[in-house]
């Protein structure tokens, strides 16, 4: 079985269209969404849902008015700035609280409760291109990390279940927590770039972050056309460091049109973009080799 | 005042939007970079760098021959980043939030403040706008410790007065939210796409908790179709700015220029926002706006 994760590092560069292209033109595979916190797949594939499970996650700290003797031992100790005293006493502000339980271990009349956290759900669901794990963090909640996990898990046992031997994963932008648990036992990151400063930087962190974990990459240059000198530099950063380009995308409001009619662009009548965008699967599709 | 930029959905001009903000800005200012995963506000500022220190937070250290293995640190632990089995100490520095706790709790003193690196903070100075930005070390997975040390440079470079304008990273998230939390007014820059309305509602219900005075900008406005200004409606959201969707905009973007000096026109745009921000700001008008 292989896992594909297309990433990007700077948002917005076109990852969840092309990855909407990817799941209608692959074969046998699972799709999983793995931008927990602002998932935006279901958008393109209109999932039915079938199985709904809830992710709790972690604990948060809450103080008991009554049993608070207001000694201020909890918010000297809280390293988060989440405790302050207010005129009714002390209280845990919910959106600083990282859930350490130091507050709750040391507080000396054992006024603090430490109930779990709820941070979000995830979906089990079937699409016209095939089943779809996904989720929703809840807005604001933490252990995005832990819910990719969680995804990726389910996605494997369903494609073994299925005997799918692709798992192809929309990821997050960025190179923190949520990207690093992606990166987990993937056997290709495919990285979606633009010929700006931002989206060559961005690249370089996110190749940089394959590298430290020893994860092959891919490199995609959509909106190639803006911009021909930045395009012309990605491709050099790409040579030097040996890291395949698998197609140029040319700017197109065509993305765009798809997206509101809920289609992905290899839906639409034919055209460059389409043509263009089923050589770089058949690309990547080489480069992710015949796994198992 | 400090007016935080952010989005929900990636790469719809959080950067375009404070880099313009900072350059029209009146009086002293700081662009401040909070998207510590991919920091690219500096593209756009080009800031001459004036100084820069490398950010640690403190993870236990053992001293093992003080150590009795009574597992304290393990069972206070919530992040599994250190593990007593028998006569064994399992550390797992990259997993520590940092509280403190196993230090205060080991009876027998055996844990001491050590340090992981995180990143690194940079300031400077481009032309009259000041410069902050914490770039996160590549490999780590935490950003909002990290966040945490930009923010107190923030707060010492600030005890004179001035305004600052931070560019936050996408999501809803725990890292969002973070480069958010302690700002006057918060503004939501999207693009009127299905992506962008989905996040940006998700980003409204992450951020209206923080009972913050918040404003949309829309970005390449006339892409997509209606349903954003269908939604800042129906919650009382005051749309600040628009700016056209604009193959030119999009160019000179890519080649790394602050918009709001592309033409009188769009510094115009620029120059009202501004106007309108500090307007919200002003005491009381968070709870008048969420009424109109």
């Amino acid at each position: 079985m292989r896992e594909i994760i297309i990433i990007s590092g700077k948002g917005g560069t076109g990852k969840t269209s092309l990855t909407g292209a990817f799941a209608h033109l692959a074969t046998t595979k699972i799709i999983c969404d793995l931008d927990v916190d602002a998932p935006d797949l279901h958008l393109l594939l209109q999932p039915t849902i079938g199985r709904r499970e809830e992710f709790y996650s972690g604990h948060e700290a809450v103080i008991e008015g009554e049993t608070c003797d207001g000694c201020g031992l909890c918010a000297s100790l809280c390293q988060f700035g989440a405790i302050r005293q207010h005129e009714a006493g002390f209280v845990v502000d919910p959106v600083r609280c990282e859930g350490c339980k130091v507050c709750v271990a040391f507080c000396p009349t054992a006024a603090i409760r430490f109930p779990e956290r709820h941070c979000g759900r995830w979906y089990v669901s079937s699409t016209r291109f095939g089943p779809l794990v996904h989720a929703q963090l809840f807005p604001g909640a933490e252990n995005s990390g832990r819910l990719v996990m969680v995804l990726k898990q389910q996605a494997r046992e369903l494609a073994q279940a299925r005997g799918a031997d692709l798992v192809l994963c929309d990821g997050a932008p960025g190179i923190g927590c949520p990207v690093i648990s992606s990166l987990s036992g993937a056997h290709l990151a495919v990285v979606v770039t633009e010929p700006t400063p931002s989206g060559r930087h961005d690249l370089e962190r996110v190749a940089a972050l394959c590298r430290h974990f020893q994860t092959a990459l891919g490199v995609i240059i959509n909106k190639h056309d803006l911009n021909d000198d930045e395009t012309a530099r990605i491709e050099a950063f790409c040579h030097d460091e040996n890291y395949p380009v698998l197609a140029r995308l040319p700017h197109d409001p065509l993305v765009t049109r798809a997206m509101v009619q809920g289609l992905v662009v290899t839906e639409l009548p034919e055209s460059d973009f389409s043509q263009e965008l089923g050589q770089a699967w058949s690309r990547i599709e080489a480069l992710a080799g015949p796994g198992r | 005042m400090i007016v935080a930029v952010a989005s929900g959905k990636g790469g719809t001009g959080k950067t375009t939007v404070a880099a313009s903000l900072a350059s029209i800005w009146h009086g002293p200012v700081l662009g401040v970079d909070l998207d510590v995963e991919e920091p690219n506000l500096h593209l756009f500022l080009q800031p001459v760098i004036a100084g820069s220190e490398a950010a640690y937070m403190t993870v236990p250290a053992l001293a093992e021959s003080k150590c009795t293995y009574c597992g304290a640190c393990s069972e206070l632990c919530q992040f599994k980043a250190i593990n007593v089995i028998g006569q064994i100490v399992l550390s797992f520095p990259e997993m520590c939030h940092g509280c403190g706790g196993c230090i205060a709790v080991c009876p027998e003193k055996a844990l001491s403040a050590g340090q992981r690196e995180l990143g690194e903070v940079r300031w400077g100075q481009a032309g009259g706008v000041g410069f902050l930005s914490g770039q996160l070390r590549i490999g780590e997975a935490m950003s909002p410790p990290l966040m945490r040390r930009v923010k107190a440079r923030l707060d010492q470079m600030l005890t004179n007065g001035g305004d600052a304008i931070i560019d936050a990273p996408p999501g809803v998230s725990c890292p969002a939210v973070n480069a958010v939390m302690d700002s006057d007014v918060i503004l939501l820059v999207t693009e009127p796409t299905p992506f962008g309305v989905y996040d940006f509602q998700l980003a409204w219900e992450a951020f209206v908790t923080l009972g913050k005075p918040l404003g949309a900008v829309i970005n390449r406005a006339g892409l997509g179709n209606d349903a954003i200004y269908r939604f800042c409606r129906e919650k009382g959201l005051p749309v600040l700015a628009e700016i056209p969707y604009d193959r030119a905009i999009a160019e000179a973007y890519s080649c790394g220029r602050v918009i709001a000096t592309l033409n009188p026109g769009i510094e115009a745009t620029f120059v009202t926002l501004r106007d309108k921000i500090r307007h919200l700001a002003q005491p009381g008008r968070s709870r008048e706006a969420a009424h109109a």
